[in-house]
């Protein structure tokens, strides 16, 4: 019997295995999972979960299909051996493999000091126990919470902190918060939604080091400019890094932005070649996108993982018919009860349009483009105007969009602000 | 729903709520959600929208509410509510 083994429990997997499942695959099916727990969903780990409206044990996803499979929780993938077939375990263990679905995500990116990363208080947000811990030293009322990093994940920990009603920090080494998603335009009117809520922001500055009380807690944080902030609860949200140490001397391509894929979604080897054995998705794999002329992307998009993961699962089950993956990226952030969703990618954006409503009354829909095509499109408290301008992304419409049409008046074209190539 | 039910919150590591209360699982594909809200008027205890679009929603809703996390399912407009029961046994 064939064996199909999924490295990685989470979204992608779960979804993966499932789309085998179901599209014929009648095989053995082995899940592997670095966590104890079966996958769970990670959106509410920033948000409700972090203010106490849902437990971190309650997200455990929903299962869509019968999976008929073998649970291997708790134990990390360690090693590939393609030649043997087996992955192979860190307690030595080698599961044989007849086809392989690398789903191993991504992890927090530490701080990068090693003590410091250390202290107690020092917290990183990505998994389920993480959140639990960052929600149980929220819920003691610290005096005030530092964030660093002012992406995604740092925005919605400080909104949230907000909810409860916590003194919050944010320091962003970057020009505003979001930049290099957003560009600095849009970034600025978020940074302005956490400032009027109460959020500490401190933009273009850098935290140097953390302190401890010599009992190993920390208790505040230096910036680079000399200034200190007082602090025993410190989130550093600094970005992921894939988990791809694992595939060290399998021949497979790959570094720590992703394991690299062919279009049909197969992993590559060093030569460049394809291994149709082996299929990867998530937060992991790099491939080309369609829609953006074939530039390699890792995408950590939860709609991604959803996807991405389940085409591979039909590769893997042999579903011939399945067409290359060119799926829209798209995700979504609630913060201080804003709601933003994205479709498309804005990296290289060189222009940017407010195509429905108005950045004062806080509902609008901004559009990307990138040498007179769109690429991009987010709507603040906006979503029913961005399936429209989605499919404008999808099919690479002209930009700016509308030209003096009846119903609006020329756009006009703002210049996104995003960080130059030296400085990101 | 700012607080469907407090008393869940566990210490590190967090025990798997929906399993052991035979309850059900959900998930809402809020790249789809449009904020229609027939979730929240289908089943109140389980869906609520704060602000203009952010849905909140009860991942883990015990056994008893499943009548109406199925109302809310089927009344989505585009369909973005996904349900698990996990009553019904899957592996």
């Amino acid at each position: 019997m064939e064996h199909l083994v999924v490295v990685g429990a989470s979204l992608a997997g779960l979804r993966g295995a499932e789309a085998a499942r179901k599209a014929g695959f009648q095989g053995r099916l082995t899940l592997i999972g670095a966590e104890p727990h079966r996958p769970y969903d990670r959106p509410p780990l920033s948000k409700l979960v972090l203010t106490g409206g849902v437990a971190p044990g309650a997200t455990t996803l929903p299962n869509l299909e019968p999976l008929d499979a073998e649970w291997r929780l708790g134990s990390a993938a360690a090693g590939l051996d393609r030649s043997d077939r087996a992955v192979i375990l860190e307690s030595g263990d080698r599961v044989a493999y007849d086809r392989l679905l690398i789903a191993t995500g991504a992890r927090a990116r530490p701080w990068p000091d090693t003590v410091q990363n250390r202290f107690g208080g020092v917290h990183t947000l990505r998994s389920r126990d993480d959140a639990a811990a960052l929600r149980g030293a929220l819920a003691a009322g610290p005096g005030r919470v530092l964030v660093i990093g002012g992406g995604f994940i740092g925005c919605e920990v400080a909104a949230a902190c907000r909810d409860l009603d916590l003194p919050v920090t944010l320091v962003e080494s970057g020009a505003t918060v979001l930049e290099r998603v957003l560009g600095s335009h849009l970034g600025s009117v978020v940074a302005a939604l956490h400032a009027v809520r109460g959020v500490d922001l401190r933009l273009g500055a850098k935290v140097e080091a953390l302190e401890d009380d010599d009992s190993g807690h920390v208790v505040r944080a230096r910036l680079a400019d000399g200034r200190t902030i007082e602090t025993t609860c410190v989130v550093v949200a600094l970005g992921a890094v894939r988990n791809t140490e694992w595939l060290s001397g399998s021949g497979l391509a790959f570094d720590e932005g992703g394991v690299d894929c062919d279009a049909d979604g197969y992993v590559l080897d060093t030569d460049g070649r394809s291994d149709r054995t082996i299929a990867a998705a998530g937060d992991v794999a790099r491939f080309p996108h369609p829609i953006y002329d074939g530039r390699r992307v890792a995408l950590e998009h939860w709609g991604h993982a959803v996807a991405q993961g389940a085409h591979a699962g039909r590769l893997l089950a042999g579903q011939a018919s399945s067409p290359a993956y060119a799926e829209v990226p798209a995700f979504w952030s609630s913060q201080g009860g804003v709601t933003l969703k994205m479709a498309g990618l804005t990296e290289g954006a060189d222009g940017l349009v407010i195509a429905q409503g108005d950045p004062k009354t806080g509902r609008f829909l901004a559009l990307y483009g990138r040498a007179g095509r769109c690429i991009a499109a987010v709507s603040f408290d906006s979503v029913r105007w961005l399936p429209a301008y989605a499919e404008m992304v999808a099919a690479g419409a002209p930009f700016p969009p509308i030209h003096g049409a009846v119903d609006q008046g020329r756009l006009r074209v703002l210049p996104p602000g995003f960080p130059k190539e030296d400085e990101r | 729903m700012p607080d469907p039910n407090p008393d869940r919150i566990g210490p590190s590591p967090s025990p798997d709520v929906s399993r052991a209360a035979g309850g059900l699982r959900v998930t809402v594909d809020l790249n789809r959600c449009q904020a229609y809200a027939q979730c929240c008027y289908a089943a109140p205890h389980h869906f609520a929208l704060h602000g203009a679009e952010a849905l909140h929603y009860d991942p883990a809703p015990t056994a008893a509410a499943r009548d109406d996390i199925e109302r809310a399912r089927v009344a989505c407009p585009v369909q973005a509510i996904r349900v698990e029961d996990a009553g019904r046994q899957r592996a």
